[in-house]
């Protein structure tokens, strides 16, 4: 085998399918049979320098994939696969790689430095191989640059597989010293100098000792900033990286920087190339995208203990830095709007110029209105464009008060423009600024707002002639109809759009007709402004969208019955069907709803469900998801009606519940099943059964995405909720499972705010299944059945307290457990919640809660608990 | 390592529509899920008494059968139920609040408690009972919800509609509570301050206060009430002031406290409210309502005119059978009509007392014969009670003295002394 190993390796890669799949099958065949000897063979075919460039990368590539997996539970068994190795097949093959570093197949060193990457990443966390940073900074003295290269590339790939606590702070210095040393300008060669860079990018994370002391920061920054003036672009550009790495880890530490980061900053936007450029105006807008969250901080709890401190840089650079952005506007390119994947300066510094304005605020327009002023009006288009992407970029962040008077002039300029600019260019962008107009200065939050009952009707004019005009001007036209619909949601019955209502699906409802709606997503912001209309329709305007109901359905039908296919006619069908079928979501959750129009919307009952039920026949995950959201809306609608669906529509829950890899599905299908329970209620039961075992499966399940499991353990309480005691048969399963997840979440080690949020998703979880547990047996005789599980409840509920880790959400529903369980367990249950910290400390910081569901909930608490002590 | 997509959304919503009705479905499930717990939490505690002979038809049409009153109807239905709860003829307050016009008014006029009056004095008045002045005025149930706030008379008829700052009593811009959050007061609506005076707290952000003491309700109240800022004067989205009360503990003090004392409202004679009773819909002997010409300006009633008439003048309702009784349940008799007068059942009509065919048998109240002096106002939704036919009989006579309010305290019990006061669980 091993001698054929290099002929397999390059037939895997052979144009002649036949030859590929065979090779294919003999490398599966040699790593199933002998997985050590396998991979020996690889990792000596990689070292070899004798061997083809092709078989090398090929043999590291493959290495590399049996150490590593995108899915979390299979590179668990991966790296157990890895670790329960023979030793010095280990150290074998870690040899063969480390001389791999030595090559001067640059192909064959860059593979080798990801491979060593990942066998770091699965062994130093376990204190393995503790010899490699040595060797690889002994490598640095090397005089070759080329091993100098490959080994800071690999230091690059170990900081990114490698988590900063796994590394003592002296290797940390090391690593450091050798990266920012290999980046200095005294170092000549220039793949050496860019490894270097690209490397540091990774390594930032590990410098956090290293940036609080000052000679070692300033020593960093000052090559960083020598590095973007490398004459070597692709240096520049890393350098650039760094420093937009740099604003957000250690926005902190940047003050006495500011000054010069901007001088370099503001020549690479102006002179360098586009990729540096770009990277240079990201830079400003991730020190926005800072300085905004700390804003917002301040704004919503700043407290004593919150250290986050905002440096007002964006202010204070704001003089220096709108003009520079404000050029960036004019080097469009031709047919970006078209181009779904364009990205360049115009559309960066564009886009940085409303982070700005969302930073500052009213100090924005002052600087921007003369630069508006002067081109609105120039005969070249970029000028007119430029001009309006500037105005439509500061609309949000200013107060109403600053902006209202220049939108109301600006306003019919605006819509003159769309209708008659010559530029297509133009149009798009005063369409888009139209929008933003809609989505900030309109609605009911809007003081007052520049949309009034007479310039209503202009406006609506303008924007159904402009969904007529060429697609990318259309769709930002549908753009804007969906902020100015959604502005009077909260108007009432006598909203001005309902004279307009008719004629505006109309229009809505040709433009998904239109036979290049595929282009610049037309299609799909038709239906998301049809959706938006629907959402925001009065009972006054329902019956024209209970006309809407068999024309969607009719579309839908239609979408079905198309057979024989292209692959690509296909995916578009299918994208098509889920427009449709969120349309139809958002249709019957809006006529569902209402007392005034259900009856007449429930006629059409029978058909949706068929044709959802024919939907999910078809193999795509987010018509699926789209198609059962629908579901769950026409549950909630149908009531105890929805009984007759069942039958049918069961196989597809079950189907959903079961898809472990759409996992969205899943979660969804959890969701629903909540729905149909609150429908059903006790009609429900004869699929709970089979609905539980699935639930309990999932929750069993490592191949589950965890983020499915909190909506389970609610789904245990909607289930509960409606079925009551004849829960009772699954006590024995859901207890023990809710328990050990409760004893699990209660004191979860939540290192980051992204664990944190998921322990109290699980903990809101656990809680809502015992509420609806609780509940669901009370006025029954069973509820001594509960009884024996009300300590460790109580426990779980007091040691919440203690963890004082808990959001609003879980507060709240904590403190309604503890209700419920008095409610229903009453006086057997007094002696116990007497003793429970949870029933005084916990209930009184609840009862003074600043949070209104908190306090309700306390309040309900307190009463249930006044009567389960006082009998 | 390749550069890093640096790529940030150009001219899109920062969220699709897609996510949004994701987003939207998420939010009506947890939005409903935390209904179905409000449900579930109330269905002992909080669903209104509704007796179902009393309900009209006509208002059951109003519920398309669906799941919003499925849940009330499949309680109706199931036997078992029926057995096991004495709730099962309860209808949830949300669905009543969704009941327009007449039905409404039924509903309504159904569910406050109504005082009896003070014919006697009770045992224990210093230990039990708590006294407070009655403000003059329009008896009224006010309740919050849906972002509005509607007062309706005793007659079920409503008196006001209007944004308060009550939960979820005003449309404002801020959320102040969520949709499903209603509230219920016991109010007397005051005139000349155009206030809500408070007199009792029947639900509260959703939660029934019935089944607690008149101890807890009023401490309830009191804590919870000024917290909304329902105690503010009129503003845009808050058009009148409510307020609470001072409500005493019926000792000496106490007492000449209620009696004697200057409030901010007119008085109209003196409530007694039995500290361990709940909330019960109808008469109680445990809430009792007593007056003198000091204490308020309406001891004898009056006629439309407004005139005190010179007989003693009673409205009791003429039953099929010509039976004319009370209000109260079950209804006291107090004559018969004959046949021919009879116009039509169901008909509150007004009669004047004879004096002299009036007796006392046993300490209860006969009327005698009664003389017909017409139909009852037709605003009208009860008939008197017994309880007030007698104190305005005695009222006219030999009435009940504040001094016999105070000789019946307890000389031995010290009045500073709380140790008779039932402990209030924290």
């Amino acid at each position: 085998m091993a001698m054929e190993i290099t002929q397999i390796l390059l037939n895997a890669q052979s144009i002649d399918a036949a030859s590929r799949k065979h090779a294919e099958e003999s490398l599966k065949q040699f790593q199933d049979q002998n997985f050590p000897s396998f991979l020996l063979s690889l990792s000596g075919e990689l070292a070899n320098n004798e061997k083809p460039v092709d078989s090398r990368k090929l043999a590291g590539l493959i290495l590399k994939n049996t150490l590593d997996a995108k899915e979390q539970h299979r590179k668990n068994e991966l790296a157990q696969r890895w670790l329960s190795l023979d030793a010095s097949v280990k150290a074998q093959v870690k040899a063969c790689l480390l001389q791999t570093l030595s090559s001067p197949v640059p192909d064959a060193r860059s593979t080798a430095s990801q491979v060593i990457a990942k066998i770091a990443g699965i062994e130093l966390p376990q204190k393995q191989w503790p010899e490699l940073i040595g060797i690889l900074l002994s490598n640095i003295h090397q005089l070759q640059p080329h091993v100098k290269q490959a080994t800071l590339e690999t230091l690059g790939y170990l900081c990114e597989e490698v988590s900063p606590e796994v590394a003592d702070q002296d290797q940390v210095n090391k690593i450091l010293t050798a990266v920012v040393q290999g980046m200095n300008a005294s170092e000549g060669n220039n793949d050496v100098r860019l490894a270097a860079t690209r490397a540091l990018y990774n390594a930032l994370g590990f410098a956090q000792a290293n940036f609080s002391n000052d000679m070692e920061r300033d020593y960093i920054m000052r090559v960083v900033c020598e590095a973007t003036l490398s004459p070597e672009v692709k240096i520049r550009q890393a350098a650039f990286e760094c420093l937009v790495a740099i604003s957000t880890t250690y926005y902190d530490k940047l003050a006495s920087y500011m000054q010069d980061i901007f001088n370099i900053t503001a020549k690479a936007v102006r002179e360098d190339e586009e990729p540096v450029a770009l990277q240079a105006i990201e830079f400003w807008s991730s020190i926005c995208d800072e300085e905004i969250d700390i804003l917002d901080e301040y704004g919503s709890d700043f407290t004593a203990d919150s250290d986050i401190h905002c440096f007002y840089f964006i202010k204070q650079a704001l003089p220096a830095l709108v003009p520079m952005l404000l050029e960036t506007l004019l080097k469009q390119e031709e047919g970006q709007d078209q181009d779904e994947g364009a990205w360049n300066i115009a559309m960066a510094g564009g886009t940085c110029l409303g982070l700005v304005a969302r930073t500052v605020g009213d100090d924005i327009v002052p600087l921007v209105m003369p630069f508006i002023e002067e081109n609105i009006t120039k005969p070249d288009w970029r000028q007119r464009e430029a001009a309006t992407y500037a105005f439509g970029s500061i609309l949000e962040g200013p107060s109403p008060e600053k902006l209202t008077p220049i939108v109301n002039v600006a306003l019919n300029f605006m819509l003159t423009a769309l209708m008659k600019d010559p530029n297509d260019h133009v149009k798009d962008t005063t369409a888009w600024t139209l929008g933003r107009i809609f989505e900030f200065m309109h609605g009911s939050t809007v003081e007052t707002s520049v949309i009034t009952r007479e310039n209503c009707h202009q406006i609506l004019t303008v924007l159904l002639q402009s969904m007529k005009d060429v697609p990318n001007v259309a769709e930002k036209a549908c753009g804007a109809l969906y902020f100015l619909v959604q502005g009077y949601e909260d108007s009432g019955s006598a909203s001005p759009l309902s004279p307009f209502f008719h004629d505006i699906i109309q229009a809505l409802l040709s433009v998904t007709h239109r036979d290049d709606a595929g282009e610049s997503r037309l299609r799909t912001a038709a239906y998301e402004s049809l959706n938006e209309v629907v959402r925001c329709s009065t009972e006054e305007t329902a019956p024209t969208v209970m006309q809407l109901v068999p024309v969607i359905m009719m579309e839908l039908h239609q979408t079905l019955e198309a057979q024989k296919l292209s692959m690509d006619e296909r995916e578009k069908q299918n994208e098509l069907q889920g427009l449709l079928c969120g349309c139809l979501q958002v249709i019957i959750q809006k006529l569902g709803s209402a007392e005034s129009s259900k009856y007449a919307f429930m006629q059409y009952a029978d058909q949706l469900m068929e044709l959802f039920l024919r939907v999910f026949a078809c193999r795509n995950a987010t018509v699926h998801e789209e198609a059962m959201l629908a579901i769950g809306a026409l549950a909630y609608a149908a009531g105890q009606n929805f009984v007759k669906y069942m039958q049918g529509f069961y196989p597809y829950l079950e189907m959903g519940l079961q898809n472990f890899e759409e996992y969205q599905v899943c979660a969804i299908t959890v969701g629903v099943v909540g729905d149909i329970c609150r429908a059903l209620e006790e009609k429900i039961l004869p699929f709970c059964d089979g609905i539980m075992t699935h639930l309990l499966k999932d929750l069993s399940s490592n191949l589950l995405h965890r983020s499915v499991k909190p909506p389970i353990f609610s789904c245990f309480g909607d289930i509960a909720l409606a079925i009551g005691e004849n829960f009772e048969k699954y006590l024995i399963y859901a207890m023990p499972m809710l328990q050990s997840a409760a004893e699990l979440s209660a004191h979860a080690a939540t290192v980051d705010d992204e664990m944190l949020e998921y322990t109290n998703q699980l903990r809101n979880g656990i809680l809502e299944a015992y509420s609806g547990i609780f509940q669901g047996f009370k006025n029954s005789p069973k509820t001594q059945l509960l009884m024996p599980f009300a300590p460790h409840i109580l426990q779980f509920l007091d040691s919440l307290y203690n963890e004082k880790d808990m959001d609003d959400v879980v507060m709240k529903a904590a403190i309604g457990v503890l209700g419920d369980l008095a409610d229903t367990l009453g006086t057997n249950a007094g002696p116990l919640i007497n003793q429970s910290v949870s029933s005084k400390d916990f209930l009184e910081e609840c009862l003074s809660s600043d949070d209104h569901l908190i306090k309700e909930s306390a309040d309900w608490a307190k009463l249930a608990i006044t009567r389960a002590i006082s009998g | 390592m390749a550069p890093h997509e640096l790529r940030r959304p150009f001219k899109r919503p920062a969220i699709s529509d897609q996510q949004r009705r994701r987003d939207l479905a998420l939010i009506r499930q947890t939005q409903q899920r935390s209904d179905s717990q409000n449900r579930a939490r109330r269905l002992a505690s909080s669903l209104f008494d509704l007796p179902s002979h009393s309900f009209p038809d006509a208002c059951q049409a109003d519920f398309p059968d669906n799941v919003d009153v499925g849940y009330a109807i499949a309680l109706e239905q199931s036997p078992e139920l029926e057995a096991s709860s004495p709730t099962v003829r309860h209808l949830d307050f949300v669905q009543a609040s969704k009941l327009k016009g007449s039905a409404a008014r039924h509903w309504f006029a159904r569910q406050l408690m109504l005082t009896e009056w003070m014919i006697d004095v009770p045992p224990n008045l210093d230990r039990d009972w708590y006294v407070f002045a009655r403000p003059a005025g329009k008896r009224c149930f006010v309740v919050s919800s849906n972002g509005s706030t509607v007062s309706r008379l005793r007659n079920g008829s409503v008196l006001h509609h209007f944004p308060s700052s009550l939960p979820n009593g005003a449309r404002t811009k801020e959320i102040s509570a969520p949709s499903h959050v209603y509230c219920i007061l016991d109010c007397i609506f005051h005139e000349p301050d155009q206030t809500y005076y408070v007199i009792d707290m029947v639900c509260w952000r959703g939660y029934s206060l019935y089944d607690c003491s008149a101890e807890f309700r009023f401490f309830w109240l009191n804590s919870k009430l000024s917290e909304t800022g329902a105690c503010n004067p009129p503003s845009t989205y808050h058009r009148y002031r409510f307020s609470v009360v001072p409500i005493y503990d019926c000792n000496r003090i106490g007492l000449h406290k209620a009696y004697t004392g200057g409030f901010a409202f007119v008085k109209d004679g003196l409530l007694f409210y039995n500290r361990h009773a709940h909330y019960q819909t109808g008469n109680t002997p445990l809430a009792l309502v007593w007056k003198d010409e000091l204490c308020s300006q309406y001891v004898l009633d009056t006629d439309s005119e407004g005139h005190v008439p010179a007989e003693q003048q009673v409205v009791l309702e003429l039953q099929d059978d010509g039976k004319l009784t009370t209000s109260d349940d079950p209804p006291i008799l107090f004559g018969c009509l004959e046949k021919e007068i009879i116009q039509k059942a169901g008909n509150f009509l007004r009669f004047s007392v004879i004096d002299e065919c009036v007796r006392i048998v046993d300490g209860k109240l006969e009327l005698g014969d009664l003389k017909f002096v017409g139909k009852a106002n037709r605003a009208r939704a009860f008939a008197d009670s017994y309880s007030k036919v007698f104190f305005q009989y005695t009222a006219r006579h030999s009435p009940l003295q504040f001094q016999d309010l105070i000789a019946s305290l307890d000389p031995n019990l010290d009045e500073n002394s709380e140790s008779n006061d039932m402990e209030m669980i924290d």
